[in-house]
């Protein structure tokens, strides 16, 4: 884990670091943060929970664990990554042991959408690619530059495109990605909406 | 993209405005909340100097990290405490209704708002917890969100969304004796997969959904997260309004009335378009159980675990995981597998009607010596009416601990926890590695009433052979 971290804030448009491989499909939430590390008010010590009982399995050759992975910040996933619980934990413990960006064949929706408003750009690539990326040993790792604005990932010897839901890549360029005061601008927008719903006045206990 | 299905109807009544990005900006019209998902939400609110804007839309109860045993207070864990703690602060300062233990209210968030008469057709429904799917059952659209969405949610009572699209799942015939609803989603996933469902809303309908109480759809609902879709509903009817009326929240007299034909114009109509259409006969569907580390690993009671030839090239890499994690040979039959601990309860099978079930198969039975096995009752009301219908002693009697209500061992945050790589046999969602409290503990899903029969037999059983 990185000694100092730092909150994404503001415009995201482009992300340059060492790739880290995680092979295998539907790694779900619970294996990227035990429910046990959940016990807690605050998202600051999870950086170093992240994968705990994977890691402690391999002994030190989780890929979280390589000296070589060390300082790796775009994690390289297979598909259905993130499926399972909900929990923003998950996520959040990635971006504190370093991830800046994940690449992956697909995303569970939760984990996605916890990720965008969190500042961890998701992309997508097809199987092939992702294998390639993960096998990718020329200079023991993969360093890659990735353009938003182009949704392009380039290394020494590798050039491709990468997707990207466009709302996504939108908010990520405008710095939007941090959703609640985009929301309030809508103020009297959502005092009209709540006013309109059928449901109102017959929620007698609610509201 | 789908038209005029009741996910349509209710997605465009709650649309704010269409965002700069694209996405939909959408109103939730009833916010759960509980103790684990919360406190960083609440955190931000602060840090940003926001106020809570509509505190009256927010319920909050505590259920992941509450002991089944000793509930005095201070909890004897002192994180746990320390979660309770905050919550109850939050909610006294933001003016939110909690419903806190031994409230007679207070349970599983997902199996609390619809006894409470909260959960109803039409809302869109948020929670910090993937299982907000639930509610779908009603014919309201709900779906897990994380914590940065509930932050959102405290403050603006809205949240950034892309429309999903909707893939109806038409069940055909209905359910045989001794297989239920469980059973009939744990097929659903495994025909589909556990990642078909992504941005989809899945519509359960056809004979076989119409068929079941509103409890059983809940299940069905419930697991639709597990199919990897966020959002599952069913159509409201005549079962759905009469599970709501007169719940303490449901609407009251004149409003009953407006209530009930607002409620059946929502539904998808005949002619509505749907991106997919699965169709499948319920009546072929038997007793199932999960052998490996996701949910859509399943297979009927009287079927062999199967072989690596047999699966898709896409599935093959996690079966492989699966059969060492959980020990089981490819060809292996899973019916006769020895189970260590038997738990019913989540807010998956944690209800009235489960329990029910799982005691008439339990009555004057004794379980296997060899067998650890309790009942979290979902909520306080479930706990109560077990207990004015004797089912409590039924549980007791047979060998089983009688336990509060809350979350409990299907995820394992308080100590009810598996040890070392113990199997279970578990009436919960989710089978992941390490899901039950043990870095290599094992969990077979299955229905309520399997459940009990394998803690009878102390290995895997069909159910069937104790109910004829």
């Amino acid at each position: 884990m990185k000694s100092e971290f730092t909150q994404p804030i503001g415009k995201i448009s482009n992300i340059n670091g060492q790739c880290i491989p995680l092979i295998g499909n539907d790694i779900d939430t619970d294996r990227i943060i035990p429910a046990r590390f959940l016990k807690c008010v605050n998202f600051d010590s999870l950086g170093e929970s992240v994968f705990a009982d994977d890691r402690k399995k391999l002994k030190g050759k989780h890929p979280f664990d390589l000296k070589e992975n060390k300082n790796a910040s775009i994690l390289v996933v297979n598909s259905n990554f993130g499926c399972g619980s909900s929990r923003e934990h998950a996520p959040q413990a990635l971006l504190r042991w370093g991830i800046k960006a994940i690449i992956g064949e697909s995303f569970a929706d939760i984990f996605y959408s916890n990720c965008i408003a969190i500042g961890i750009p998701c992309f997508t690539l097809t199987k092939e690619l992702i294998q390639k990326i993960q096998k990718h040993k020329d200079d023991k790792f993969l360093f890659l530059e990735i353009d938003l604005k182009k949704s392009l990932a380039k290394s020494k010897d590798l050039n491709f495109n990468l997707e990207i839901k466009e709302s996504s890549r939108k908010m990520f360029l405008s710095g939007e990605w941090d959703a609640t005061s985009t929301l309030l601008e809508n103020e009297s927008l959502i005092e009209n909406k709540c006013n309109d719903l059928p449901y109102l006045e017959f929620n007698n206990y609610l509201l | 993209m789908s038209q005029d299905t009741l996910f349509d109807k209710v997605w465009d009544l709650h649309k704010v405005s269409r965002l700069p990005g694209g996405s939909d900006q959408i109103f939730i019209g009833l916010h759960l909340i509980h103790e684990v998902t919360s406190p960083q939400a609440f955190g931000a609110l602060k840090d940003k100097n926001l106020k809570v804007k509509f505190p009256n839309r927010t319920v909050a109860t505590v259920d992941h990290i509450v002991p089944t045993d000793d509930q005095s207070r201070p909890f004897k864990d002192d994180l746990a405490e320390q979660m309770i703690d905050t919550l109850e602060k939050n909610c006294l300062e933001h003016k939110i209704r909690f419903f806190n233990i031994g409230s007679g209210n207070q349970g599983i968030v997902h199996v609390v708002a619809p006894e409470l008469g909260l959960t109803q057709p039409g809302m869109t429904i948020a929670c910090g917890d993937s299982h907000t799917s639930t509610h779908g059952a009603f014919g309201s659209i709900a779906f897990g969100i994380g914590t940065s969405q509930v932050r959102d949610v405290l403050a603006t009572q809205t949240i950034a969304m892309n429309k999903l699209k909707v893939r109806q799942i038409w069940c055909d015939n209905k359910l045989s004796k001794g297989v239920y609803a469980k059973d009939l989603v744990l097929h659903i996933i495994n025909e589909l997969g556990v990642k078909a469902g992504v941005g989809f809303a899945y519509e359960f309908a056809g004979p076989a959904i119409d068929e079941l109480s509103m409890e059983e759809r809940m299940t069905i609902c419930n697991m639709s997260i597990e199919g990897g879709a966020r959002c599952g509903y069913i159509n409201p009817d005549e079962k759905t309004f009469s599970y709501i009326k007169d719940k303490l929240c449901a609407p009251q007299n004149e409003h009953w009335d407006k209530a009930l034909a607002w409620w059946e114009s929502l539904k998808s109509d005949e002619n509505s378009i749907y991106d997919d259409v699965i169709k499948l006969d319920a009546s072929k569907v038997e007793p199932t159980v999960t052998w490996g580390i996701t949910p859509g690993q399943s297979i009927s009671i009287n079927e062999q675990i199967p072989l690596l030839n047999d699966l898709s090239p896409n599935d093959k890499l996690v079966a492989k995981e699966a059969y060492e994690y959980m020990s089981f040979k490819p060809g292996q039959y899973i019916k006769e597998t020895p189970v260590d601990v038997c738990f019913i309860g989540s807010c998956t099978n944690g209800r009235i009607s489960d329990l029910r079930v799982a005691a008439k198969v339990l009555k004057n039975k004794k379980i296997s010596k060899n067998v650890k096995a309790f009942v979290v009752p979902g909520s306080e009301k479930v706990a109560t009416k077990a207990k004015q219908e004797g089912l409590d002693q039924i549980f007791k009697e047979s060998g089983f601990q009688w336990r509060e209500p809350g979350c409990s061992m299907c995820l394992a945050m308080n100590s009810d926890k598996l040890i070392g790589n113990q199997v279970s046999a578990s009436s919960s969602n989710r089978n992941f590695k390490g899901r039950q409290g043990s870095p290599s503990g094992r969990t077979l899903l299955m229905s309520p009433a399997m459940v009990a029969a394998a803690a009878i037999n102390g290995k895997v059983s069909d159910v069937r052979e104790f109910i004829n």
